[in-house]
């Protein structure tokens, strides 16, 4: 399953790490992060429980990147 | 600017007023004999102001284990210079505070830039109708296009966009496609036509019966697409990402070997350590290796080529089809509704016994009844007029009630009276059959002979047109660069030939069936040289796989097309050939600004960083090698939007 997210964050590299953590969420398959149109796409493992894997997907970005947020 | 910009504006031009006056006061106060600490303390508040939220995301960082980032640098290489100056006693904070100003009026204007370029890219590509007026029970309101249904009617008046995907009930005006396909010339639409969300409405008031949602309309699939095509990402975006990875650690291990390794050097050899020199030198050296300005720049080039190609008519799906059109060694094409218009003409007239216009008149009189394509281009021809010698008044017009006893002949034609003459129309069968001896034409295409009261009249050659582009899109496509350009069509060898050597392209291959072009595609890409991309371009409509099996699929004509949206990887929304070289003009345009950016960037970046190491680059240098470097960088990229003169 595919769904894309509206995201805020302030730079590029910001941008590249978020994708880089999203992507190490266990439940996520891939993710890419377009930091031009601030969004991200996730592609969500089988039978993934999207809710909590977002949640986990944000709390690893901050992580990374303090100052980002997705919107859920 | 929003509010968090806002915020870092005042917050730097706070810390600059408190950093001049300490500094000046420190001038006058120098004799005073006002000791250490207070200076120290005093810079420190100017200091905070500017940097304590870097210190905090630093700090932020080393707790989750991301020690690499540019806070950490920032925060380091400031913290340093506070140090040395502390330690030292030379009471010189100024560095280590204009240092993090800098660094902050750089982050200011790169947020700013790169906010106001999205917007403006956004702004250009924005063609989503923001409502729409839907009719119900004889009232007209506006509402959201989501929340009408198919099947509803919608008023769009003049200076609107259509918001939905319709026929027309009522009206007629003209349509500004230019949103969609970067066609400037305005389209003339009447009841019945279909019309494609996204235009704007020019001249009349037009009632419209939608065909389908906002959802799966023209205009959100087309947004959709542009949208998520940077989620695509190239490989130069990719090489960055990565070298971005690799490149902030080495910078940091670097300056931590130049600040160490010198003095332990100069100390084993019995000079003085100097650590303080080394030190800087080490802080300069983080400044400049922030790498957002490649990180940036590469993106935005992206995302502007992208849309200024949209702005052109020119979808393309994802940055890295960009990159691979740019290197299009090979431009395949098919035949049909491609260079040619796919609709049969008339093309020519002759041997007739008579004016060519009066032949026309009576075939296009004895085909009056017949539903067969053929018949119809002959009614059009005559209907158009073109081929009338002079200009009359009287538009040419078919009247039914001159034709009498019409007999359609399977496979071979039409025998009917018209104005009491017998008149036999159709293929040298037919002529064969009634006694005739038709005269063969040497030309290209399906041929009508005409005999009137059992003798030859002439014929008339129908054949598929030509686009008036056509030509000049092959000169176009050579001029790019494109090295060999290949037909494959159904069609017959001797049409194809024709084709070929009228527009100039350098090989046919013909009488395919679908699944040849897709055998032929794949020789094709066996023989391309390493490091071309073979691009196939079609309409669209049954050539499916070819496109998605060569290196780039192109679609022309995709204007309310899905199948073709589907399929191709780059979409031309209306039908001129001429818009393939411009594409792969864009796809050139837009990756050399994307070389231009990386060798810029890292060019600068690593003369800097030697420089900087040999201790000829100070803090301000390396501020603008980080601050300047992202703003040339950011602003060429911009230069892909433009793409007119492509």
């Amino acid at each position: 399953m595919k769904k894309s997210y509206k995201i805020e964050v302030d730079c590029a590299n910001c941008a590249n790490k978020m994708e880089a953590a999203a992507k190490k969420t266990e439940g996520v398959k891939d993710a890419v992060v377009n930091f031009m149109a601030l969004k991200m796409n996730v592609e969500f493992e089988e039978g993934a429980d999207v809710k909590a894997v977002m949640q986990n997907v944000l709390k690893n970005c901050k992580k990374v990147e303090d100052d980002c947020e997705i919107y859920l | 600017m929003n509010k968090k910009q806002k915020k870092l504006l005042f917050r730097i031009v706070l810390a600059s007023v408190l950093l001049i006056g300490i500094r000046v006061m420190q001038e006058f106060l120098s004799d005073s004999g006002i000791k250490e600490p207070v200076w120290f303390l005093l810079y420190l508040i100017p200091y905070l102001v500017t940097g304590y939220d870097i210190l905090k995301k630093a700090g932020k960082g080393i707790v989750n284990r991301q020690v690499f980032d540019e806070n950490f640098l920032m925060a380091i290489a400031t913290v340093g210079a506070i140090a040395i100056a502390l330690v030292g006693k030379t009471g010189d904070y100024v560095d280590a505070v204009a240092v993090m100003l800098f660094y902050q009026i750089g982050e200011l204007f790169q947020s700013y830039a790169v906010g106001k370029s999205r917007r403006n890219i956004s702004a250009l590509m924005d063609i989503r109708p923001d409502y729409a007026n839907l009719e119900e029970d004889g009232e007209v309101r506006k509402v959201d296009p989501d929340e009408v249904a198919p099947g509803s009617i919608i008023l769009v008046k003049p200076g609107e966009k259509i918001p939905l995907d319709g026929t027309i009930v009522e009206g007629r005006t003209t349509l500004n496609t230019s949103a969609l396909t970067g066609e400037s010339i305005p389209r003339e639409v009447n009841a019945g036509d279909e019309v494609i969300s996204g235009c704007i409405n020019m001249t009349g008031v037009i009632r419209v019966k939608t065909s389908r949602e906002f959802g799966e309309s023209t205009v959100s699939k087309i947004l959709e697409l542009v949208e998520n095509s940077s989620s695509r990402k190239s490989r130069s975006e990719n090489f960055i990402s990565k070298f971005a990875r690799y490149y902030t650690p080495a910078v940091c291990i670097g300056a931590l070997a130049l600040a160490v390794l010198p003095p332990v050097v100069s100390l084993i050899m019995g000079n003085p350590a100097a650590w303080g020199r080394w030190i800087y030198r080490a802080l300069t050296f983080l400044v400049i290796s922030c790498p957002c300005a490649l990180v940036i720049s590469i993106p935005l080039t992206f995302f502007a080529g992208i849309g200024g190609a949209s702005r052109a008519g020119i979808l393309v799906k994802g940055s890295n089809y960009l990159e691979q059109l740019s290197k299009t060694g090979i431009v395949a094409m098919d035949k049909t509704g491609t260079m040619t218009k796919g609709v049969f003409e008339v093309s020519g007239i002759h041997h007739s016994s008579m004016e060519d216009e009066r032949l026309l008149e009576i075939a296009a009189h004895a085909e009056c009844f017949s539903t067969h394509p053929i018949a119809k281009s002959i009614r059009d021809a005559y209907l158009s007029g073109r081929f009338r010698k002079e200009e009359s008044a009287a538009k040419p017009v078919i009247a039914a009630e001159r034709v009498t006893s019409v007999e359609e002949i399977g496979g071979n034609g039409i025998s009917a009276i018209v104005d009491g003459k017998q008149v036999l129309a159709g293929n040298g069968k037919l002529m064969e059959r009634f006694g005739i001896e038709p005269i063969a034409c040497h030309h290209v295409g399906t041929i009508v002979h005409v005999a009137v009261d059992g003798s030859y009249a002439g014929h008339i050659l129908i054949s598929d047109m030509v686009k008036p582009t056509s030509k000049e899109a092959i000169r176009k496509i050579r001029a790019a660069g494109v090295s060999r350009t290949v037909v494959l069509t159904g069609d017959a060898a001797n049409v194809a030939q024709k084709v070929a050597a009228e527009l100039g392209i350098d090989e046919i291959r013909a009488e395919l069936l679908p699944a040849d072009k897709v055998t032929e595609v794949e020789r094709l890409l066996q023989q391309k040289k390493d490091g071309e991309t073979l691009v196939f371009v079609g309409d669209g409509i049954n050539d499916a796989p070819v496109l998605s099996r060569a290196d780039i699929g192109i679609a022309m004509g995709a204007l309310g097309s899905d199948a073709a949206i589907e399929a191709a990887d780059v979409v031309l929304m209306d039908d001129d050939p001429v818009k393939i070289a411009k594409a792969i003009g864009i796809a050139r345009k837009c990756m050399r600004i994307v070389y231009e950016n990386i060798v810029f960037a890292i060019g600068v970046k690593l003369l800097c960083l030697v420089l900087g190491a040999l201790g000829m680059a100070n803090m301000w240098m390396a501020i603008f090698a980080d601050v300047g470097v992202m703003v040339l960088a950011v602003l060429n990229a911009i230069r892909a939007l433009f793409v007119k003169r492509v």
